[in-house]
């Protein structure tokens, strides 16, 4: 009885999760334009697709923005997580703060003080401002993913190794690194994800001529999302549940390897 | 550790002083500036922009922005908190697929899936038909104020689930065995030991629900169909339809400055800081 209310409470919570997206791949495979009315099966809106010039400039975009963004500001955040971990706390603090402001500042406040800044000084806006913006928001993830590793470490363990012969060169790539390894990875995962799934600050950092996945959604939304979008993320959603079962069945494997 | 110079940090504390305080202290001037006579460089100091804001209409918005708010993030505490107690007492490999399948969503584009919902509560959708059969007719489901709220713990529930689970994940069971052999009671078990040992996730999870929650300007604008405009969407509105900046950042300070003050009383809550990074997946 327990148990039976138990996957009912799951069952409902994951109804309303995903039923939205339910419908949106429903939808990805439907005749008609119009959302909502249902005409028939077609793969028509997966061939459009990929003719569609303004969807894919977007996606190409989304995809050069967020690789960008991230591979910066994994690089720098880890770099920069290395020094705040060596400062006096009197240094650390102001740098922890300002850190701090984007993840606590709203979106749209982030969206604009910068918007303000490019104009004050007149950059153009475009696609430089826009990956300066993502650097910008996804560095303190980073930061704050990477930092606790340290915290964690056995003091010393640096000193540690250069003591027992290793080279400097060594001591950081064969102890060090592996030891922040995870947190770096789940830093550059979550920069990757803000990336992607960024609005709000894009919309205020970007120009006319360049958009994003997200600012085109918005665009249309109004008046009626194209059903090509639909196909798109029908597709992007398949690729990461491939990826995810993937990753699934690798760790399991893993998991039965060590004794 | 010593050996690694603090220096590696410096050029990302010049970037923050360029992209995060110049960008902040620029629209703090904005905010006591006026162009009375709509002239080229013609500027002047004031607190005028402040003083607009006082205006009953504009401090509706910002009260309905609260509310709102409040209420998603009370009906997110409602569902999170019994959801996270009932993944808890399932198998290990299970709590984590379940979790997994509770965050999936999040990586279908934001604005795609408050437009799914769109789709789902629109006059011919399917929970319109539905209560239509049920006998409920012409109940208007879209661009009400509950299909913004609604919105709301849609998109923002997973922020404040992940931290409850996780300060649940972190109560030893062993104290839970040591305060029932010291005599408590199922109730007293929840009251003084379960519900304060979650306080942690509780405060960060609704932190990170409000915030996003109080300042957005899509799901109102999608959801609410501009009918019912929240303070960001007055923001969006001054930046890029009426180019009004300094009205503009002036109200953005007021909204900074409100949240931090709701930080600040969460933080007197907890006796701690609220640990808002790498809770994001």
């Amino acid at each position: 009885m327990k148990k039976f209310f138990r996957n009912a409470v799951f069952a409902l919570v994951l109804l309303f999760l995903y039923a939205p997206i339910l419908v949106l791949i429903i939808y990805s495979f439907n005749d008609s334009k119009i959302m909502g009315s249902w005409s028939g099966f077609t793969l028509k809106w997966y061939a459009m697709l990929f003719k569609d010039r303004y969807i894919l400039e977007a996606l190409y975009y989304t995809i050069v923005v967020a690789l960008v963004a991230t591979t910066v500001s994994t690089i720098v955040g880890t770099l920069s997580a290395i020094g705040i971990y060596n400062m006096h706390s009197k240094r650390r603090k102001p740098y922890l703060f300002m850190n701090n402001i984007p993840v606590l500042v709203p979106d749209i406040v982030m969206g604009i003080t910068l918007m303000s800044l490019f104009i004050f000084i007149s950059i153009k806006m475009g696609l430089t401002t826009l990956i300066i913006a993502h650097i910008t928001f996804c560095i303190p993830y980073v930061i704050l993913a990477v930092l606790p590793r340290f915290n964690r470490l056995p003091e010393n363990i640096f000193e540690a190794a250069l003591d027992l012969g290793a080279t400097p060169k060594q001591a950081f790539w064969k102890v060090l690194f592996p030891e922040i390894l995870p947190g770096i990875t789940s830093g550059a995962l979550i920069a990757f994800t803000l990336s992607i799934d960024d609005f709000v600050i894009s919309f205020f950092t970007t120009g006319n001529s360049v958009t994003n996945l997200s600012i085109t959604i918005y665009s249309m939304a109004k008046a009626g999302i194209n059903p090509k979008i639909n196909a798109l993320s029908t597709i992007m959603f398949a690729c990461i549940m491939i990826l995810l079962i993937i990753i699934n069945i690798r760790s399991g494997r893993s998991v039965k390897q060590t004794p | 550790m010593k050996s690694f110079k603090e220096y590696i940090a410096y050029p990302y504390g010049i970037w923050m002083l360029v992209f995060i305080a110049v960008p902040l202290l620029v629209v703090v001037w904005f905010s006591f500036l006026s162009n009375p006579d709509f002239k080229m460089g013609e500027y002047v100091f004031t607190l005028e922009n402040y003083q607009n804001f006082m205006d009953p209409l504009y401090l509706e918005l910002l009260y309905r922005s609260f509310i709102y708010a409040l209420i998603a993030t009370l009906i997110c505490f409602l569902i999170s908190y019994p959801l996270a107690s009932l993944i808890i007492t399932l198998p290990e490999h299970r709590q984590n697929t379940m979790i997994l399948l509770m965050i999936l969503p999040m990586w279908v584009n934001f604005l795609l899936r408050t437009y799914a919902w769109m789709v789902l509560l629109s006059n011919n959708g399917i929970i319109s038909n539905f209560l239509d059969f049920l006998g409920f007719t012409n109940i208007p489901l879209l661009y009400t104020q509950w299909a913004v709220i609604l919105g709301m713990v849609y998109n923002f529930f997973p922020f404040m689930l992940l931290p409850i689970y996780t300060a649940m994940k972190k109560i030893d069971p062993d104290l839970l065995r040591a305060a029932s052999d010291l005599g408590a009671n199922r109730f007293q078990l929840f009251t003084k030991v379960k519900f304060p040992l979650s306080m942690p996730g509780i405060v960060s999870g609704s932190m990170m629900v409000f915030m996003p929650a109080v300042s957005t300007f899509v799901i109102s604008n999608l959801l609410g169909g501009g009918k019912y405009m929240l303070i960001g969407n007055l923001i969006e509105q001054q930046f890029l339809t009426l180019n009004n900046w300094n009205f503009g950042s002036a109200i953005s300070m007021v909204l900074m400055v409100l949240i931090f003050l709701v930080l600040g009383i969460a933080r007197l809550i907890t006796g701690k800081e609220i640990d808002t990074g790498g809770q994001v997946l």
